[in-house]
C-alpha cells in the first residue's frame, strides 16, 4: 500500500523546496542577472530586479579588455587535455584490475585513493621548483600534466567502478571463441565501457575546469584559465559588479550546464563507490 | 580463470598509473621532507645548511601558529556542522514528493559547479561589500547598521562561503542514501503511532549514518585545503589564514620553504588522520 500524501502535503512540501532551492540558487541567479545591468544599475539603491535597461555591454567590455579568449582556450585546453589524457592512462589499469583481479588489486585501488589525499600545499614548493627547472612555469602542459596527477585516482576509481559492472562471462565467451586480447579490448569491452567512460570524462572536466590551488600557483600571464582570470578582479578598479558578473557568469555556465548532466556519477565518483 | 599471459598483460596495463602516482606521491613528498630539514631561502642566500628539526619548532612557536589551527577548525567545524544539519534536513525534504522535484534539486545543485574563485568574489563584492551589497541593502531596510563581513566577521562569512558551495555535496549524497531507505519500514513505524521525530532519530537517521561519515571525511579532507576562497576574499587577513594558507604564504610569499616544508609535514600528517578513517570504509565496500 502506499503511503497515503494529502494534496495540502504535496503543496507545503512543494513551496517549502521551491523555496529553498530558489534560495540557494539566488546568487547564481544574481550574478546572471547583474552581468545584463550597467554599472550603475547593478549598485542601484534599492537593488533592480526586472524593470532595467537590459544591455549586453558587459560581456563585450570583458572579452575585449581582458583577452578573455585566450583564458578559455586555457581552461579548455587544461580541463579537457588533463581529462584525457588521464583517461588514457587509466583505462588499461582499470581494466586490468577489474577484470584480472589480484590478491593485491584491493591494496593498489585504496594506495591511489591515498595520493588524492596529499595535501597539496605539502607538495607545492617541490613541485613549484621543479617545474621552473623544467620549464613548466606557467605552461598549459604543467597544468595538463599536474591536473592529470591529481584526478587520477578519482578517474580510475570511476572506470573501475563502471567496468566491475560488465559481466565477466561476455569476455569469457569471447575467449572461447578465440579472440584475443586486442580484439576483447576493442570489440567488446570498448562498446560497453563507452557510457561510464562518458561519465568519468564529464565529472573530471568539471572538477579539473573549477580546480583553483594549482592553476592560481603554477600560472601567470600566458597559461592562466579562468579560475585566475576571475581571481585577477579581487582587486578592482571603479564600479565593476556588472563586468565581473559577465566574466563569471561566461566562467561558470558551461560547467553549470555540464554539471547537470552529471549529478548521479557525482554521487559515486566523489565517494570512491562509498555510495551509490 | 585468467592466464599467465593474461596476467602479465594485467600487470603491464597497470604500470602506467601506477608508476605516475608513485612518481607524483614520492618524488616531491621526499622534497618537501629533505627541505623541512634545511635553512632555505631562495631569495636570501639559498641552501643554508642543515639544521635538524629546528624549522619544525620554530613553525610551531611562531605567533601565528597556533591561530592558523584555531582558524582551520573553526572553518572546517563550521562548515561540517552547516553542510551536515542542513543537508540531512533538505535531503527529506527533497524526497517528499512535490511537484518540479527534478527542478529544485537542480537548483539546489548548482552552487558546487561554481569555481571557487567566482563564488568567493560574487559573495564578497555583490553580497557582503558593506556599500554596496546586497546584504547591506538588506541591513539598511531594516534600519539596521550594515556589517562589514569580511573584516568585522571573517570567519563567519568565510564559513558562510564555504558551507554554499558544500551544502549542495552534502545533501546530494544523503538524498541518494535516503533513496534506498525502505519505505514498508517506515510505514509500519508510522502505523504503530511512531511521532516523527521518533521515525527520523530511530530509522532515517541511523540509516543515514555511513553517508555522514563518508560526507563528513570526504568534505574534511577537500576543507583542509581551501585555498581560493580565502586568497581572494581576505587574503588571510582578520583572522582567516588556515594552515594550509599560512604554509603558502610561508613558501611562495615570503620564500623561506624550509620552514614552509616542515608546515607542510604538518599538514600532510594532519590529512592523514582523517584520510585512514576514510579509507577505512571505503575498503570495507570493497570488500562486499
Amino acid at each position: 500500500m502506499a503511503r497515503a500524501v494529502t494534496r495540502n502535503r504535496k503543496i507545503i512540501n512543494t513551496a517549502v523546496a521551491w523555496g529553498i532551492g530558489l534560495l540557494i540558487f539566488f546568487p547564481i541567479f544574481w550574478t546572471i542577472l547583474t552581468s545584463f545591468k550597467t554599472e550603475a544599475t547593478a549598485i542601484a539603491d534599492p537593488p533592480v530586479l526586472f524593470n532595467f535597461h537590459w544591455t549586453l555591454e558587459n560581456y563585450s567590455v570583458v572579452m575585449e579588455r581582458s583577452n578573455y579568449g585566450r583564458f578559455l582556450t586555457n581552461s579548455i585546453i587544461i580541463a579537457g587535455g588533463s581529462t584525457i589524457l588521464g583517461i588514457i592512462i587509466a583505462v588499461p589499469a582499470a581494466w586490468s584490475m577489474a577484470f584480472v583481479p589480484s590478491p593485491r588489486t584491493k591494496d593498489i585501488l585504496l594506495w591511489m585513493l591515498s595520493t588524492k589525499m596529499l595535501p597539496a600545499v605539502g607538495v607545492l614548493y617541490p613541485i613549484y621548483l621543479m617545474f621552473i627547472r623544467m620549464g613548466l612555469l606557467d605552461t598549459r602542459l604543467g597544468l595538463v600534466i599536474v591536473l592529470m596527477l591529481i584526478n587520477l585516482p578519482i578517474i580510475v576509481w570511476m572506470l573501475y567502478t563502471y567496468f566491475k559492472e560488465i559481466p565477466g562471462e561476455i569476455l569469457e565467451a569471447a575467449r572461447m571463441d578465440g579472440a584475443s586480447l586486442k580484439e576483447e579490448l576493442i570489440y567488446i569491452l570498448t562498446p560497453m565501457a563507452i557510457p561510464g567512460i562518458a561519465s568519468t570524462l564529464l565529472l573530471n572536466v568539471i572538477l579539473a575546469w573549477n580546480e583553483a590551488f594549482w592553476t592560481l600557483n603554477l600560472t601567470a600571464a600566458k597559461a592562466a584559465p579562468l579560475t585566475a582570470f576571475i581571481a585577477s578582479y579581487s582587486s578592482p578598479e571603479g564600479l565593476f559588479y556588472a563586468k565581473l558578473s559577465a566574466a563569471s557568469t561566461m566562467a561558470i555556465a558551461p560547467i553549470l550546464i555540464l554539471g547537470w548532466f552529471s549529478q548521479k556519477q557525482l554521487v559515486s565518483g566523489l565517494t570512491f563507490g562509498a555510495v551509490k | 580463470m585468467a592466464t599467465q599471459h593474461s596476467r602479465s598483460a594485467a600487470r603491464l596495463m597497470m604500470a602506467p598509473a601506477v608508476v605516475l602516482l608513485l612518481g607524483w606521491m614520492l618524488i616531491p613528498l621526499t622534497m618537501t621532507l629533505y627541505f623541512s630539514f634545511k635553512k632555505y631561502l631562495p631569495m636570501r642566500g639559498g641552501d643554508l645548511g642543515w639544521v635538524g628539526f629546528e624549522n619544525y619548532s620554530r613553525f610551531l612557536s611562531s605567533s601565528s601558529f597556533w591561530p592558523s589551527i584555531t582558524a582551520t577548525l573553526m572553518i572546517v567545524g563550521g562548515v561540517l556542522i552547516i553542510t551536515v544539519v542542513l543537508g540531512i534536513l533538505l535531503a527529506i525534504l527533497l524526497n517528499q514528493p512535490m511537484w518540479g522535484q527534478g527542478v529544485v534539486r537542480i537548483l539546489v545543485i548548482a552552487p558546487f559547479f561554481v569555481m571557487p574563485t567566482v563564488s568567493a568574489l560574487v559573495w564578497k563584492n555583490m553580497f557582503m561589500d558593506p556599500n554596496y551589497g546586497l546584504l547591506a541593502y538588506l541591513w539598511k531596510f531594516f534600519g539596521a547598521q550594515p556589517v562589514e563581513w569580511l573584516s568585522q566577521a571573517s570567519l563567519p562569512s568565510i564559513i558562510m562561503i564555504v558551507s554554499w558551495q558544500w551544502l549542495p555535496f552534502a545533501t546530494l549524497i544523503l538524498l541518494t542514501a535516503i533513496q534506498s531507505l525502505d519505505g514498508e519500514q517506515l510505514e509500519a513505524s508510522e502505523m504503530d503511532g511512531a511521532s516523527p521525530l521518533a521515525r527520523f532519530g530511530y530509522i532515517v537517521l541511523p540509516h543515514l549514518a555511513r553517508a555522514i561519515t563518508i560526507v563528513i571525511l570526504i568534505q574534511t579532507i577537500f576543507l583542509l585545503s581551501i585555498f581560493a576562497e580565502i586568497f581572494v576574499t581576505t587574503g588571510g587577513a582578520f583572522g582567516t589564514k588556515t594552515l594550509t594558507y599560512l604554509i603558502f604564504q610561508r613558501v611562495l610569499e615570503s620564500q623561506n620553504v624550509g620552514l614552509g616544508s616542515a608546515g607542510g609535514v604538518y599538514a600532510i600528517i594532519l590529512a592523514n588522520i582523517v584520510a585512514i578513517f576514510l579509507m577505512r570504509i571505503v575498503g570495507k565496500n570493497l570488500d562486499a
